[in-house]
């Protein structure tokens, strides 16, 4: 079995290229990558690629070239990025290739999702009085978590002021102005306890990952992270997921909570070794309970943890160091990989005026989306 | 029997002559699990009245139009509030809310079944469930 490693990433700007497809995207991610590690597309023998609402990846071989590749495609909802890369993982550390890439786009309308409920196994009667939508699950789980943990809503608005500040240090986020938090919090609600500033957008952007085995990136020298877990899980009975017309009173952990636990094992490290993490912030709340499902504080601490700064770039642990969802927008097929571009050029020194100080050398990110999926990577230098 | 609007599923809600309100969920006959909204196999579950009463167990505002599809609901649009409800030690449901003003919920608040008129934006016109607070209850 190899070691797993990550030797050149690239990505398409995230938020609106209407002149550019998304499989478009996804290519120009590829060739980035490629330019960035100075391989060529034959040097690929293997890719995963995938998109949820912008088209078939591996027709993307139109434009990069006719070499023959295999490529396979990657459907998994919100975390087709995430599962993209456990292939890549799966696929070098098994020995069966030695270089591939693992791609993930997305193009998707203005606006919120608008799933069909017969899609997801609900009647129709869901759908039509106006309970299917993604964004009330995630104001009712927060508005629960916070009477439960004492989060109050300047916690919410710090969480998005730091988003959007991260956001503009990063040449590929979306969002590059500031917002204040006074501004966040008197925005019109969404869904409350969310204002519109505290929810991410979905919408445009490419990410593109070059795997290679432990002697293909001893033999090309390049800067490079070892991939230590890559972990993805579905829900365990009793987790509160989106779309759920109800719950079981028997509450239970989240798919995040074991998808953590299992690469934190994966990767022989505790959460107390990670020195920078990308979370799914999806909306403020996200980012809030994210940091206590993956096992970085105790319910309840994050009040204070955010109101010191600790989840700034230059905290104790900065979290979104290029502004997550809230300031990148969420192309479904491409926010797992993003985050773990983020990690390879915070690892790799290459973060620019967002580089976490300290030499950073393990990272972490986590992707979670409906119908209950995580996927978590630790990547170290 | 007065003509009331047909309920948005007659498998997940049902109305006595007085119009009070019953939702059901499904009995795995072999599990014993309840599944809700009642699933449509009668051979694998048995229809089961849930409690009428429970409390918020947490809420939020519905502020702009869902698109459309999925949502049916009417053009001109009103905010309105949802939320889950546990009832009792059967399951904890999600409706819309009805009877406080739409800053005017709290978690743990006894609420109580009831039913809302549903106007569709083709033009039926629907009876649907709601949970509303008990003592806003007529």
């Amino acid at each position: 079995m190899s070691s797993v490693h990550i030797i050149g990433a690239g990505i398409h700007r995230f938020g609106r290229t209407p002149q550019r497809t998304g499989l478009q995207q996804g290519a120009y991610a590829v060739r980035q990558a490629l330019a960035a590690a100075g391989l060529d597309w034959r040097d690929m023998q293997f890719a995963y690629g995938g998109s949820d609402a912008a088209g078939k990846a591996d027709t993307m071989v139109s434009e990069l070239g006719l070499t023959g590749i295999q490529f396979i495609n990657v459907a998994n909802g919100c975390a087709t990025g995430g599962s993209a890369m456990f292939g890549a993982y799966a696929t070098i550390k098994s020995g069966e290739f030695d270089l591939g890439i693992a791609v993930g786009f997305d193009k998707h309308p203005r606006g919120a999702f608008d799933p069909r409920p017969a899609e997801w196994g609900l009647p129709d009667w869901y759908g039509d009085t106006g309970l299917m939508l993604t964004t009330q699950f995630f104001a009712m789980k927060i508005q629960r978590y916070m009477a439960m943990h004492g989060i109050t809503a300047p916690t919410l608005a710090a969480v998005a002021e730091k988003a959007f500040d991260n956001g503009t240090l990063a040449d590929h986020a979306w969002r590059r102005e500031p917002v204040d938090a006074a501004t966040i919090l008197a925005a019109p609600m969404v869904s409350d306890p969310l204002t519109k500033f505290m929810f991410c957008s979905p919408a445009e952007g490419a990410v593109a990952l070059i795997f290679a085995s432990e002697r293909k990136a001893r033999e090309l020298g390049l800067p490079s992270v070892t991939l230590r877990a890559a972990a993805v899980r579905s829900r365990p009975p009793g987790s509160f997921e989106v779309f759920s017309p109800a719950l079981e009173v028997e509450r239970g952990p989240s798919p995040t909570v074991i998808a953590s636990r299992a690469a934190f094992e994966m990767a022989g490290v505790g959460p107390e070794d990670i020195q920078v993490a990308q979370l799914q912030d999806t909306e403020s709340g996200a980012e809030i309970m994210h940091m206590a499902e993956n096992g970085f504080c105790r319910d309840g601490e994050q009040e204070a943890l955010i109101a010191e700064g600790a989840t700034r770039i230059g905290g104790r642990l900065p979290v979104n160091t290029d502004g997550g969802c809230l300031a990148c927008g969420e192309p479904i097929g491409a926010s797992g990989l993003r985050q773990v571009y983020e990690n390879y050029k915070q690892l790799t020194g290459q973060a620019g005026a967002r580089q976490v100080p300290g030499d950073p050398r393990l990272a972490y990110s986590h992707v979670y989306g409906a119908p209950g999926v995580s996927a978590i990577a630790i990547v170290e230098r | 029997m007065p003509n009331w609007p047909p309920p948005v599923d007659d498998r997940l809600l049902s109305l006595d002559a007085a119009r009070t309100p019953t939702l059901y969920a499904g009995r795995d006959r072999e599990s014993g699990r309840l599944s809700y909204p009642p699933p449509a196999d009668d051979e694998r579950y048995a229809l089961e009245p849930l409690p009428r009463e429970g409390t918020l167990w947490s809420w939020t505002v519905q502020r702009f139009r869902p698109k459309a599809p999925p949502y049916a609901g009417p053009e001109a649009f009103e905010p309105y509030a949802v939320g889950y409800v546990a009832l009792g030690d059967t399951l904890i449901v999600e409706g819309r809310l009805t009877g406080a003003p739409l800053d005017g919920y709290r978690i743990d608040m006894p609420m109580v079944l009831t039913t809302e008129r549903f106007e569709r934006a083709d033009g039926v016109v629907q009876t649907t469930f709601a949970f509303t607070p008990q003592e806003q209850a007529a």
